[in-house]
């Protein structure tokens, strides 16, 4: 099974491994086919998916291309939570070589274990992800994430001693002496959470640190927008990247930015990726937003079946030029702050997406849902902003048509669009509550 | 010269719900600056307090720190005869020239009533209505 994920290429800049990163159409479904019915052979170790296909009346060998993958059951975070702590693996205890964990704020945490060979497919794909950014066994390395049971530190490291960078396993805190190491060390790639990218720029700024020798950075582990990306490029003095990963599938190293900085490109030879609704789980087209399902094709020790992922993102229509495969936009928000308006699905993150883009409006809102004779009535609430104001009342009457029209755009949904002051919409420290669903209370 | 007849009005965004006026009120009252006129347009659920105040800039200073939108709006004010066709008069004149009147309102002034009027084209508007007689009040009687 291993072997084609292994081995380096002698390949051009910017390719660690040429062939499976730029194959063809053909030749990745036939191995994807082929990887599937693997992965299917191989949950048959685990109690969970016996009952689970049993349950829904499919057997392995009824999957024979990959249009019947979606007779399959999805796998959801709580199944794997259930399982607490061994009992998803699909091999026994002697072959695994190490467990993570997820944070386990949601519950108890899930248990995801590697054989050795999870550990090298594992490196293989962070190694993609590095090389494919322009970085090169020239590179010193500063991995500035949790080095325990998080996958990020381990997984990063690994990945980047393979492509033969020099690694800084800073690991967490100390932003001071993280700063030192930058200097020097002569660090020119970072890996760390956005928040800490700038908490990082903060100190140096304050610091009067020039970090001249910083020119890449690799953000992950939370969401962050385009106007952070800015903000991070232009205090850091970095071209910055999206990462994106969840420890269920190995961790960081799924998918990962190209140099066109437009989508991520996901590893498919690893990972089968479908897009479906999240209320009726029916499979969505490129180009239409909805949540990452995903079956990893070459884990051994932990195989899942359509996981719901819980991120929100979608099949980009156009090719990358780059050469690779099929990318997925940015993930813009989790399922679990869908609503269904009229029978339309809309995510909080698309209406902060188009205040974004919009500078006569602030990026603060609030969502009112209510229910008015059988039908539901969107109401948004966004603060005028500084720039926004002539001063007279018709100007203010367009701004709130060029909002209300910018978001039936983004939504296909007719909204009430109210201005209010600046400053008068509540402010969220972590996680936001910016949705009142008022159609429940009657 | 007809610069010193353009006004120079403050309009404030407000949200439509109680206690906005009074809020921005207070504010010019803290800071000693009088009101000469003002008016309120309202829209969907936001409106514009409009004002004619002595001290401008330090109202729009001081609302623009408490957190409120202000902007400033060139506006003339027209002296009228307090007698029957005084506003006809003036609506004609710039009607005539192809002016367009965006709104007006009133006030009761010194010794006479007095319209703020908001024009597409403000000098213009100045040279036409002095040209047929008409008073205006120079930008030096508020501030």
């Amino acid at each position: 099974m291993r072997g084609h994920l292994t081995t380096r290429d002698v390949q051009s800049d910017m390719f660690w491994n040429t062939a499976m990163e730029t194959i063809s159409a053909a030749d990745l479904e036939a191995l994807q086919i082929k990887r599937l019915k693997w992965t299917l052979h191989q949950t048959q170790n685990v109690a969970l998916y016996r009952s689970k296909l049993k349950e829904a009346g499919v057997a392995p060998g009824d999957i024979k291309t990959l249009e019947d993958a979606a007779k399959l059951p999805f796998t959801t975070k709580k199944e794997l939570q259930a399982g607490y702590p061994f009992g998803l693996l699909a091999v026994p205890l002697r072959q695994i070589v190490r467990i993570h964990t997820t944070s386990g704020t949601t519950g108890k945490p899930t248990v995801v274990g590697y054989t050795r060979g999870d550990l090298e497919s594992w490196s293989e794909l962070i190694a993609r992800n590095l090389v494919m950014v322009g970085l090169s066994d020239e590179d010193v390395f500063q991995n500035a994430v949790n080095y325990g049971l998080f996958t990020g530190g381990l997984g990063f490291h690994y990945g980047a001693e393979k492509v033969g960078m020099t690694v800084v396993p800073s690991a967490t805190g100390n932003t001071q002496r993280q700063i030192e190491m930058i200097e020097d060390f002569g660090v020119t790639a970072i890996h760390c959470t956005p928040s800490y990218a700038m908490h990082l720029a903060e100190v140096a700024e304050s610091t009067g640190a020039e970090l001249a020798t910083l020119k890449t950075g690799i953000f992950g582990a939370e969401p962050w927008s385009e106007s952070m990306r800015s903000e991070l490029e232009g205090r850091l003095g970095v071209t910055a990247f999206d990462s994106y990963g969840l420890s269920e599938m190995y961790g960081p190293g799924v998918a990962f930015e190209c140099p066109e900085r437009d989508g991520l490109h996901i590893w498919h030879d690893s990972y089968l990726v479908e897009i479906i609704d999240p209320a009726t789980g029916e499979v969505l087209g490129p180009g239409e937003r909805g949540e990452l399902v995903i079956t990893p094709l070459v884990k051994e020790a932990m195989p899942l079946l359509r996981y719901r992922t819980g991120d929100i993102t979608m099949l980009m229509e156009e090719d990358c030029p780059c050469g690779r495969g099929r990318k997925i936009a940015r993930i813009t928000g989790r399922s679990d702050d869908m609503l269904v308006i009229r029978g339309i699905n809309v995510f909080p993150s698309q209406i902060e997406h188009v205040l974004l883009g919009l500078p006569e409006v602030g990026e603060q809102f609030m969502v009112y849902i209510d229910r008015v004779k059988h039908l539901d009535e969107m109401t948004i609430e966004v603060e005028m902003s500084r720039a926004g104001f002539s001063g007279e009342l018709q100007d203010l009457a367009r701004i709130q048509k060029h909002v209300a029209g910018a978001l039936h755009n983004a939504l296909g949904l007719r909204t009430t669009v109210k201005l209010v002051e600046p400053g008068s919409l509540p402010r969220f420290e972590g996680k936001a509550r910016r949705i009142v669903d008022r159609r429940g209370a009657l | 010269m007809e610069k010193s007849y353009i006004i120079k009005q403050i309009s404030i965004f407000s949200e439509n719900r109680p206690g906005r006026l009074a809020a921005v009120a207070g504010a010019l009252k803290e800071a000693g600056i009088n009101i000469f006129a003002f008016s309120i347009a309202e829209a969907d659920g936001f409106g514009v307090v409009r004002a004619l105040v002595d001290r401008p800039e330090d109202a729009h200073r001081r609302l623009t720190d408490l957190g409120f939108r202000v902007s400033f709006t060139d506006v003339i004010g027209v002296k009228m005869r307090d007698e029957p066709g005084g506003l006809s008069e003036i609506a004609g004149v710039l009607g005539d020239a192809a002016i367009n009147i965006e709104y007006a309102y009133a006030y009761s002034g010194r010794d006479a009533a007095v319209l703020i009027l908001r024009v597409d084209q403000v000098e213009d508007a100045i040279r036409k209505i002095l040209g047929s007689g008409g008073e205006l009040l120079k930008a030096s009687t508020f501030h």
